[in-house]
């Protein structure tokens, strides 16, 4: 039985383990799951992921979910070339530190910035106070300051010489902002160089097209089922605001 | 020729993932020396540490020259340089992705759940001297419950460990955290029987580094039950 991934392209953790699996050639069966019209409820996927959240594969009988967990895992099942989880024990641990960090330091603050400055607003109609997204803004600003001056430093990529499965879980969460209009490469050229290097690296032509559902989020959000939309709203209330 | 350094840690006790890190190399034997960093008294804001550490934060590993932040990287790095026994970070695929699972998990739910908990009773009102904010602390305990709830449904289930048969870094990493609010006087997994013996079960495998780690939190849980 082939690998199963399942996937919703307007999720940065989906995106990366897409171009992940796409990049390195990995034969998968490309099961998706649209968020909003609430298809990741379905008893089907239930048994795939008991949290109901993408990504998640299925490869045979085991199953998994967590993007990171997924990218380290098909690193080692599918022997992809080394420098994307490189066997060297420091420069692995390198990797790890950025993955681990990147949950509440890049992922926990870039992810929300699409939903408070445009899904939110636009296709849940709930009213975001300003002072809500000016502080989202500068905890971005503070995330992409220690991105630069911690993790890539003068290093073409945050491992070193090559690009990593770090690079790829931070380029994706990165440019979620700019789906919003808020171009976070504009006045960082270290950052935009380095966005750059890993988009040549992993292809234009795969990386704009794991993209394009940020830069088309209107046209997403008119797929929202009216049930989700409810759904979705309460749990905005709970979390976001 | 300059002899190798002993591994160096930097450590504050009051913190869960130090604890994770102290209690994995005393179980192990790997040799090391600790530092102690006193969040509590600023020195991690200090010139030196903040050279050592940008972020300002603990744990820190040092090993001949080569710094690491960050807990799941440092105890899985150690789990590989060492020779520790293989259950810990197992090297089969699908087992060590059931690790990797659980701490990428870990970052969104035990660790700022359990933690939210601890400072809301303890931190927050020892630096304001206010009282706790009960309607925020009822939120924060329901929160935790969910995902109480969700370690035991997703990850337990009728496994003696979070990731199988046999103890890992996921359990050893939840352990900690799960211990803090006790620092309160709150044992959070109360009534939650499932999860109690899977706690007792974890620190039967870790004997005495367990509580050593704990010390300084079991004299603030005395602190705190003594005033009620």
């Amino acid at each position: 039985m082939p690998l199963e991934i399942y996937l919703d392209l307007l999720s940065q953790p989906c995106r990366s383990v897409y171009i992940f699996a796409k990049k390195n050639n990995i034969p998968f069966e490309f099961k998706k799951i649209l968020l909003f019209k609430g298809e990741q409820y379905s008893e089907e996927f239930g048994k795939v992921n008991y949290f109901r959240k993408v990504p998640a594969i299925k490869d045979g009988d085991f199953t998994l979910s967590e993007s990171i967990a997924i990218l380290t895992y098909l690193a080692e099942k599918y022997g992809t070339p080394d420098h994307w989880y490189p066997a060297d024990l420091q420069t692995r641990a390198r990797v790890h530190e950025y993955l681990s960090w990147q949950h509440s330091g890049m992922r926990g603050i870039a992810g929300k910035i699409l939903w408070l400055r445009l899904m939110i607003p636009k296709a849940f109609e709930i009213d975001v106070p300003k002072e809500r997204m000016d502080s989202l803004l500068v905890d971005l600003e503070g995330s992409l300051t220690a991105f630069e001056e911690k993790f890539l430093q003068d290093k073409p990529f945050i491992a070193g010489q090559k690009i990593s499965l770090a690079d790829l879980v931070a380029i994706v969460e990165i440019m979620q902002p700019v789906g919003a209009g808020v171009n976070v490469f504009e006045v960082r050229p270290k950052l935009s160089a380095w966005k750059d290097r890993v988009r040549a690296e992993i292809g234009s032509a795969l990386f704009d097209e794991a993209h394009q559902m940020i830069f088309n989020t209107e046209e997403v959000a008119k797929t929202l089922d009216p049930s989700m939309k409810e759904i979705i709203k309460l749990r905005i209330k709970k979390s976001f605001l | 020729m300059a002899a190798k350094k002993a591994l160096e840690v930097y450590l504050d006790m009051l913190s869960q993932p130090c604890r994770a890190v102290h209690i994995f190399l005393n179980h192990n034997k790997i040799p090391h020396t600790v530092k102690t960093v006193a969040l509590r008294k600023g020195e991690n804001r200090t010139a030196e540490f903040t050279k050592l550490n940008p972020m300002q934060k603990v744990p820190v590993m040092v090993d001949n020259g080569f710094v690491l932040t960050e807990s799941d990287a440092i105890l899985k790095y150690m789990a590989t340089n060492y020779h520790v026994p293989e259950h810990w970070y197992p090297r089969q695929p699908e087992r060590r992705a059931k690790v990797d699972e659980y701490t990428a998990w870990h970052h969104n739910y035990i660790r700022p759940h359990a933690a939210k908990v601890f400072i809301m009773e303890v931190l927050v009102p020892h630096m304001t001297r206010q009282p706790v904010e009960q309607p925020k602390l009822q939120r924060a305990l329901e929160q935790l419950g969910d995902t109480l709830d969700k370690l035991e449904g997703m990850f337990l289930k009728r496994q003696p460990f979070l990731c199988g048969d046999d103890i890992t870094l996921a359990d050893l990493l939840a352990v900690c955290e799960i211990m803090q609010p006790l620092g309160g006087g709150r044992d959070i997994l109360k009534g939650r029987p499932k999860l109690e013996s899977w706690r007792s079960r974890v620190k039967s495998a870790l004997r005495g580094s367990f509580d050593e780690a704990h010390q300084i939190l079991y004299q603030l849980q005395d602190k705190s039950t003594s005033k009620l």
